[in-house]
């Protein structure tokens, strides 16, 4: 039944099915936050597979990916399935993938070089930005696949963390990047007084949550999606509604997006 | 009563005084204080434009969102930005808050965005001094005002950015600096107050003689986080919310007023507080399934009804004794009541005759006349 119209629910959600490609994303900041119960890899996945997409305007669409969880033949393995294929892409120079699974920052807590590993990283992330804009690929998009991993790296400061995404932020608003980042809500449920999570949150435009369904476990759901926009969506012609809630099943070669009650 | 905040940012400090500063705070479940903030400065900035206002120029310390960014905002809100570099300078901790950028390619690049405006926008590239910081802020204010004699506002977009990476001493110093620099008129500055423990935002309350606080219409029930059954709350919370507002004056009253704030495309709107609004909140009664009050219709009907031991309507007086009368008084009126009496009712039958104590206390009331005596 979705053969005439090739956009989901989520694609709805986020206001891809308008323009076209990943125009509606470009200068905001996407969160995706899961947890151990409910992967939102798939989430991350499908972003990848859209910002890469042929049908997006002229193929001046390119991807930064920086990988902490994950190697690149897993992500091309997944992706494949999927319908896209990240070695073609990566040889057409479409995408830089960061591979960062061994990366360490020098030194212990608190000290001062934790900082020059984030920032020697971020420089390097800018370097791949800049050459790709000089290609004239302006609509890139930038990946983190697991903000939690990267603050292990960092040996725990999460403060280096966030002025690492906020350097991020500031390739968005410079050059109209889309910063995708998925973290993982359930790590930072503490009384401590942590705030990483909730200054993530302010940061981001688009917060995509995926959550186990509040009745249980069932067979053919595996959880639900809640895609809050911050503002007013930037849409031309009716309002849309800010917050979009929706069911979701991750099967083998795609995902369905439902409205609850309503899978087939 | 957002005017009233923005024209006492316009109206500036007196001589002597510190000038008038606000907080404005907000929280991730009603996160809409950067809403109220580039509100505030719009309204500031038509005021400076027009020379309305005491303040001459504007300088804005950027932390969390670009310089472009503003000056976008500002030109969609309808300002002027031709002579932008006259009455507004951003310093811009946003770019390149740590110095992590030392690529020179970049330096060229943040000068040829600011050549569109010359001399709006300064780098500023450590923002873990915050002395540094306040010199900058201050040398970019006299560099605006220039030879003239006159004061600046200073705008500070997230308190809360400049807390991650500077102490809270520090920036509490840096803030008070500024407010009772001579020179600056007014001063105001965005906090979310959820990122900090509520001792933190107290003392920027304190430093504060104006406090915006935004809190969701509806609270979520299950602690912080709303879980998505009622997620067409949270819709709500992220365009509305209520507005309260604590002036707290020179002479040390303190004024609370809330209103309702709702964002659309349009733009910010302020609203007084519903009626159905106060109704909820307002009333000192608890909520209880029956009625306690009565209608006006009510206490009419019940006034009209004559109580049997009352003998009203007969056409003899009525005695109601209200205690004040003298004894004399009173014993004439003991002498001839029973007189009366006698006299209309047949010698053989009884009659009891109630005299009510005052106006008081209801004809039917439940209350024991007899209470007060000492049995």
């Amino acid at each position: 039944m979705d053969l005439h119209r090739p956009w989901n629910l989520l694609d709805q959600a986020l206001g891809l099915d308008e323009h076209g490609g990943s125009q509606p994303l470009r200068g905001k900041v996407v969160l995706i936050e899961d947890c151990v119960k409910t992967s939102g890899g798939f989430v991350l996945h499908h972003l990848v597979k859209r910002s890469l997409s042929p049908d997006s305007p002229p193929l001046s669409n390119a991807l930064v990916f920086i990988a902490f969880s994950q190697p690149f033949s897993h992500y091309d393995r997944v992706l494949r399935k999927l319908g896209c294929n990240l070695a073609a892409q990566k040889e057409n120079k479409r995408l830089v993938f960061f591979d960062m699974l061994m990366f360490q920052c020098p030194g212990e807590n608190g000290e001062k070089v934790v900082e020059t590993g984030l920032a020697s990283l971020y420089r390097k992330v800018q370097d791949a930005v800049n050459s790709l804009v000089a290609e004239e690929r302006n609509c890139i998009t930038i990946v983190v696949d697991d903000i939690s991993l990267m603050e292990v790296a960092a040996n725990g400061c999460s403060d280096e963390v966030l002025s690492f995404l906020h350097y991020c932020h500031t390739l968005t608003s410079e050059l109209g990047c889309t910063l995708i980042a998925l973290n993982h809500g359930d790590v930072y449920f503490s009384h401590d007084g942590s705030t990483t999570l909730l200054r993530m949150e302010y940061l981001a435009n688009i917060l995509v949550r995926a959550e186990p369904l509040a009745t249980g476990s069932a067979v053919d759901v595996h959880g639900q999606l809640t895609i809050s926009w911050k503002g007013i969506p930037e849409r031309q012609g009716i309002s849309r509604s800010q917050v979009h809630n929706f069911h979701f099943r991750v099967k083998e070669n795609s995902a369905e997006y439902f409205y609850p009650g309503t899978c087939s | 009563m957002a005017d009233s905040i923005c024209r006492t940012l316009r109206d500036g400090g007196l001589e002597g005084e510190h000038a008038p500063a606000l907080t404005i705070k907000d929280r991730i479940s009603s996160p809409l204080g950067l809403d109220v903030f580039n509100h505030v400065l719009a309204q500031l900035s038509s005021f400076i434009l027009a020379g309305k206002s005491q303040s001459r120029g504007l300088v804005l310390v950027a932390l969390t969102r670009s310089p472009s960014f503003y000056l976008e905002l500002l030109k969609s809100g309808g300002v002027q930005l031709n002579s932008a570099q006259k009455w507004i300078h951003i310093l811009d901790c946003y770019s390149d808050p740590l110095g992590w950028k030392d690529n020179p390619s970049r330096h060229e690049k943040a000068n040829t965005a600011t050549d569109e405006n010359p001399g709006t926008v300064a780098l500023f590239r450590d923002v873990k001094d915050a002395n540094k910081l306040f010199c900058s802020v201050s040398e970019l204010g006299k560099e605006l005002l220039g030879p003239i004699k006159g004061r600046f506002s200073v705008a500070i977009d997230s308190v809360s950015e400049m807390l991650r990476h500077a102490s809270l001493t520090s920036v509490a110093s840096f803030i008070s600096k500024l407010r009772s620099h001579d020179q600056v008129s007014s001063i105001f500055w965005l906090l979310h107050s959820d990122l900090h423990e509520a001792k933190i935002a107290a003392v920027f309350d304190y430093i504060s003689s104006m406090i915006a606080s935004l809190e969701p219409m509806i609270h979520p029930s299950n602690g912080e986080r709303l879980s998505s059954e009622n997620r067409s709350l949270r819709n709500e919370n992220l365009s509305r919310g209520n507005f309260s507002v604590r002036f707290k004056r020179r002479n040390g009253r303190v004024r609370q007023m809330c209103e309702e704030i709702s964002v659309e495309q349009s733009g910010i709107k302020f609203t007084p507080v519903s009626s159905d609004g106060q109704a909820i909140g307002g009333g000192p009664l608890p909520k209880v399934q029956f009625n306690l009050e009565l209608s006006e219709k009510e206490q009419m009907d019940r006034a009209s009804v004559v109580l049997p031991f009352e003998h009203q309507g007969n056409g003899k007086p009525i005695q109601i004794y209200d205690g004040r009368r003298s004894l004399a008084d009173t014993r004439t009126n003991t002498v001839h009541v029973p007189t009366e009496a006698s006299e209309a009712a047949d010698p053989r039958k009884g009659e009891i005759i109630y005299l009510r104590d005052s106006d008081d206390e209801r004809p039917d009331s439940d209350e024991d006349p007899d209470d007060d005596l000492d049995i």
